[in-house]
């Protein structure tokens, strides 16, 4: 079952919405496997100094898309990319197994608006942001659904 | 305000049900099979028991078993009667609907050589005797359909099967874990040679149920021990809960009729009141379904974050959602009645009991709505009042 962290974080969510004019936006999931989160960053000098998501899914999804935001919020680009998973389950008090998936989403939706960061401002893209997973982290039982 | 509507999934204790059984449970603590009175007085409150759950039915007392619920009397009904038919047959028919109780003894009896066919099920869950009768072939043992699901709430055309079974001479189980002491049945009139109940769906205790058996079924005793049960069921008697069990069916016997017109109007007007919120359907058969069954699909949300949302409101409920059962796909009887993923995601079941109320259905409407407001809110396939799913695929 769920720890009171992650109820409190379903419950009250942090950060929930969208930002006008975001300078990065990410999107990951698909409807078919019930999960889908949306980060939206700003960065100033360097940093990333708001970020909101919405998310379609699960307890599990939401509470880990509301504490990756709280994780990222006012971080540098650098410490940004080095945000796992593993960091959002510590930070929840702990997961349950079949709920795992939804933390790596919510590391693959940070990702995705970093790349689109990176891209939309015709800047370098940083080794770590290269290889981006794929979304079939929610879809095991499906060969990829990367669309 | 607090309210439970989750009467599918348990229903609270009746205070008829937890007076009767305080007895059996400290000062009355004599092993039936005993012959001093300690014994027999426990002995007279098991038979007194037998006696009230066999005429909700239309049963003879000895024709029930008891068993420790649900469960075990569906893996005692089809394993039995598999294993006593053998010699005649390994062909089974079920349905996609049934519970897991079932179709998870069904697998194991595959793997034991049995040969299972399940009958897919319409859009409103129901089951068509016509497909049942194409089922059946000369190897074919046992068939046997619920009674009422579980998840949708649709009443199944149990003595229409009942005479197709009948006709062919093959023995019929039903699973009326959901049924029993909420609509009428009568095991002569729908043919029946096995039928499963569960004390915890009637207002009585967990872990106690039933498992009728016409006289003259040919089955294999499921639980070897003492001669307990008339040698059927092997084990010291569940004393206390055996007796909650009848009290609960003898409450069903006084009350059932009227408790189902109430609860069945409080249903509808829960029904009508959720509709209205935009992109949201009732699951299950619109008017053959259980008098407390009040299922949908709301899209755009999902079902595990609408029943946590629910509980944050104080209401109690549950989802057949992929994440709700901690699997990939949503549940096997919304995918049988041909639910697109999407639409199955998002679902909710809300079950009614005789103790809910006018104002807690007022509740449970004014929460479902805000409940798809607010996660509609931060879902981000919800765009103009629509869910946007083609942008995401
Ligand atoms: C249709 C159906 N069959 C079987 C069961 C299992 O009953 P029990 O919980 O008493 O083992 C249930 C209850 O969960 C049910 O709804």
């Amino acid at each position: 079952m769920y720890s009171e962290k992650v109820l409190d974080h379903f419950t009250h969510p942090r950060n929930v919405g969208e930002i006008a004019d975001a300078d990065g936006v990410g999107t990951v999931g698909n409807p078919r496997c019930g999960d889908i989160m949306r980060f939206y960053i700003k960065v100033e000098d360097g940093r990333i100094s708001d970020i909101t998501f919405k998310t379609f899914g699960c307890g599990a999804a939401v509470a880990t898309s509301s504490m990756a935001t709280e994780l990222i919020r006012g971080k540098t680009l650098d410490e940004a990319l080095q945000l796992t998973n593993k960091t959002v389950i510590e930070a929840l008090e702990g997961l349950p197994p079949q709920k795992i998936h939804c933390s790596v989403l919510a590391e693959e939706a940070l990702r995705a608006a970093l790349v689109d960061y990176y891209t939309k401002h015709n800047l370098p893209l940083p080794k770590e942001l290269e290889t981006t997973a794929s979304c079939d982290v929610c879809c095991r039982n499906e060969p990829r659904c990367d669309k | 305000m607090f309210v439970y509507a989750d009467n599918a999934a348990t229903t609270p204790v009746s205070d008829a049900v937890f007076n009767a059984m305080l007895p059996w449970l400290h000062d009355r603590y004599g092993n039936p099979s005993a012959i001093y009175s300690v014994g027999r007085e426990a002995k007279a409150a098991v038979e007194d028991a037998r006696v009230k759950v066999a005429s909700l039915i239309g049963a003879r007392p000895e024709e029930i078993v008891f068993t420790a619920g649900g469960s075990e009397s569906d893996n005692y009904a089809l394993k039995g009667t598999a294993y006593a038919g053998r010699k005649k047959g390994r062909h089974i028919i079920s349905t996609k609907i049934e519970h897991h109780a079932m179709l998870h003894t069904l697998e194991w009896l595959e793997k034991q050589g049995f040969e299972v066919t399940l009958l897919d099920v319409d859009s409103d869950g129901l089951v068509s005797p016509d497909d049942v009768k194409r089922a059946v072939s000369d190897n074919t043992i046992l068939i046997s359909v619920m009674a009422a699901n579980n998840e949708i709430g649709t009443i199944e055309p149990i003595a229409e099967i009942g005479e197709i079974a009948a006709a062919h001479k093959i023995p019929f189980h039903t699973d009326a874990v959901q049924a029993y002491g909420h609509i009428p049945l009568n095991v002569r009139e729908m043919n029946l040679s096995t039928l499963s109940l569960s004390a915890h769906k009637l207002r009585g205790p967990k872990g106690i149920g039933a498992l009728y058996i016409k006289n003259g079924t040919h089955i294999d005793t499921f639980l070897h021990g003492g001669g307990q049960e008339r040698g059927r069921r092997g084990g010291t008697e569940n004393v206390a809960g055996i007796v909650g069990l009848g009290e609960a069916a003898y409450q069903c016997s006084l009350h059932m009729a009227e408790d189902a017109k109430r609860v069945t109007a409080l249903r509808d007007r829960l029904i009508a009141g959720i509709l209205p919120i935009p992109y949201s359907r009732l699951t299950g058969h619109p008017t053959r379904r259980l008098p407390g069954n009040a299922s949908f699909c709301i899209e755009g949300i999902e079902g595990e974050a609408i029943v946590l949302t629910l509980d944050s409101l104080g209401v109690m409920a549950s989802s057949g959602s992929a994440c709700s059962s901690g699997s990939l796909d949503p549940s096997h009887v919304l995918m049988a009645i041909g639910l697109p993923h999407v639409v199955a995601h998002g679902s909710v079941r809300l079950s009614l009991g005789p103790q809910n109320t006018d104002a807690e259905v007022d509740y449970l409407i004014s929460a479902v709505h805000k409940t798809a407001e607010d996660l509609r809110a931060k879902s981000p396939v919800w765009e103009n009042n629509a869910p946007m799913w083609a942008k995401f695929e």
